[in-house]
């Protein structure tokens, strides 16, 4: 563990005298207000004279307004935080000729990246808790409503589960940044792998699963019925590779309580269809936790995975000055 | 009295694929000596000493530096060497002052400790005045003095160093083997240090080693190679120059 501390002090510095952070303050300030007010002026506008919904504190992240929705946005632009604040993170050592000098101090290696991956994560918490202060601060501005126990719950642990999400880009960015030597690389591949996995999964989803299990047209409704069930289950393990689906499913079902399954697809016989109608109340905090508990501990595991080919890659790794 | 052996390699090889970079290289270097590493370009002087500093693994054979093994004990091994790579890097924005307490941090020196040290230092390296500029403005000899100082933060056993005067002026250079001379007599530190450079390494070395594609072809004091190469008597005027063209023209 020697060593993780200082080098994570000198990260932090480099972040915060960076150009890059004033970059993203202003980054954080501008989606911050721009999403509170579009959100909060088209809610004023939609609840006039309507009874206070329930969690209308949480409408806030969740309703797109004109746009988009803030955890729409997060959910698509947040692997970028991740990517920019890491895609250099070794290989920036590499060309500085830095590298072989800090690889020849006591320390281990390991420390090295472990260091560089907590200042991002610590970046990331800081960036994502400014944006839902703004935004709940311009939002109980504009809507007048003050969010409730429960809601604040909420909202906790869809921080988490954020913080968590762009940290795992973040580790990619660096093993990286590890494998290649040049910054430009790193960070096209890093680009490539998060719109191969946020936006092409999807796609190449919906081709296995016409491949495996295609939906077939016959007269008989029940095998036709069947073979479409087969597709989309097909379709769903596919897309769960996808890190952005993970995170997609997991915060849906916590920032919105009437939601009970993170699916989309959800197969209805009468008797789903009239429990459905019949409950319509909110899950309670901690069936929505449950439900989310599988896709946290995804998250977490792939970005384990992540820095464990960083370890293997590095610390076999020549470290040369040239 | 018997002098300690502070680095010991024993037919250590490293291959990259199908090339041979150092090939089953034996040599052993005393405490308090200068060892100067003669050879010409790629003829695997770096790779020898990162296998010294566990930076990268042998291939076969054994390595000791102070009687550890840098592959596995690296900790031990790198808190008692000083390394200056070649072209050694600096973080541009920070000035020599916070460079140096960053090495110093990662050696776990306290910042009241270093912070006497590390005037000390840049006084020796005639730094003291550029102390607070920003390193990126720095010339490329004021940098390799700086490098010196960063190795000495942590008050290496040994030290190696990596074509120290490489690209350097010729003040710049003599201020530099000034001041390599006086790490060995004022501290006592063992000096490993590789060039290519014939005049330099006569001036510094106690012995000298040359390596010719990745063999060590001779090892020995200036007198030795000259009797065991050119087969000469001793008082016969004699040059490393006409010694290492001898072996350079064999290898």
């Amino acid at each position: 563990m020697r060593g993780i501390f200082t080098i994570y002090q000198k990260e932090m510095e480099d972040h915060f005298s960076s150009t890059r952070f004033l970059l993203i303050t202003a980054l954080i300030v501008m989606v911050g207000v721009i999403i509170a007010s579009m959100v909060g002026m088209s809610m004023q506008e939609e609840l006039r004279g309507m009874a206070k919904p329930d969690f209308i504190f949480l409408l806030l992240f969740t309703s797109t307004g004109k746009l988009f929705s803030f955890i729409q946005f997060i959910g698509f632009f947040g692997p970028l935080i991740g990517i920019i604040l890491g895609f250099d993170a070794v290989n920036r050592e590499r060309t500085g000729r830095t590298l072989s000098k800090l690889a020849s101090q006591p320390i281990y290696r390991d420390a090295i990246i472990n260091g560089k991956f907590l200042a991002g994560m610590t970046m990331i918490a800081i960036v994502m808790v400014s944006l839902v202060l703004i935004i709940s601060g311009l939002g109980i501005r504009l809507i007048g409503v003050v969010p409730g126990a429960e809601e604040l719950g909420r909202l906790l642990i869809y921080l988490v589960l954020s913080i968590l999400y762009i940290s795992f880009w973040l580790g990619a960015a660096i093993l990286f940044s590890v494998v290649f030597r040049s910054t430009a690389t790193s960070a096209l591949a890093s680009l490539a792998v998060w719109i191969g996995l946020s936006f092409f999964i999807g796609l190449g989803g919906s081709l296995l699963a016409d491949a495996i299990a295609p939906m077939q047209q016959t007269a008989d409704m029940a095998q036709a019925q069947d073979s479409f069930v087969k597709n989309a289950e097909v379709q769903r393990a596919a897309s769960l590779l996808s890190p952005a689906t993970l995170y997609g499913d997991a915060t849906s079902t916590i920032l919105d309580p009437l939601r009970k399954t993170p699916r989309s697809f959800v197969l209805m016989g009468p008797m789903e269809r009239i429990s459905l109608s019949r409950f319509q109340n909110p899950l309670p905090l901690i069936q929505s936790v449950v439900i989310v508990a599988p896709f946290l501990i995804s998250l977490v595991a792939i970005t384990f995975a992540c820095f464990g080919i960083c370890y293997a890659v590095f610390m076999r790794q020549e470290i040369r000055s040239t | 009295m018997e002098k300690e052996t502070v680095i010991r390699m024993e037919e250590l090889t490293k291959r990259y694929g199908a090339q041979t970079a150092v090939n089953r290289l034996s040599l052993e270097v005393l405490e308090g000596e200068i060892f100067g590493f003669l050879g010409p370009n790629g003829a695997g002087k770096t790779t020898t000493m990162l296998m010294l500093l566990g930076l990268t693994e042998p291939t076969s054979g054994t390595v000791r530096v102070c009687g550890y093994d840098p592959a596995r004990d690296p900790l031990k091994v790198k808190e008692l060497i000083g390394y200056l790579p070649e072209n050694v890097g600096f973080y541009e924005d920070m000035d020599a002052r916070q460079n140096l307490r960053y090495i110093a941090r990662l050696n776990r020196i306290p910042d009241k400790v270093s912070a006497g040290r590390i005037d000390r230092l840049l006084e020796e390296v005639e730094l003291a005045k550029e102390a607070d500029k920003r390193v990126g403005s720095y010339s490329k000899g004021m940098r390799q003095r700086l490098g010196i100082a960063e190795v000495l933060i942590k008050e290496p056993k040994v030290v190696f160093l990596d074509e120290p005067t490489i690209g350097l002026d010729p003040d710049g250079t003599n201020r530099m083997l000034d001041l390599i001379q006086g790490l060995s007599r004022e501290r006592r530190m063992t000096i490993f240090f590789s060039s290519h450079l014939l005049d330099q390494v006569q001036r510094l070395s106690d012995r000298i080693g040359i390596m010719i594609k990745g063999k060590l072809v001779a090892v020995g004091t200036l007198d030795d190679l000259a009797q065991r190469g050119l087969g000469l008597e001793e008082g016969e005027a004699y040059t490393l120059e006409e010694i290492y063209m001898k072996y350079f023209k064999e290898g």
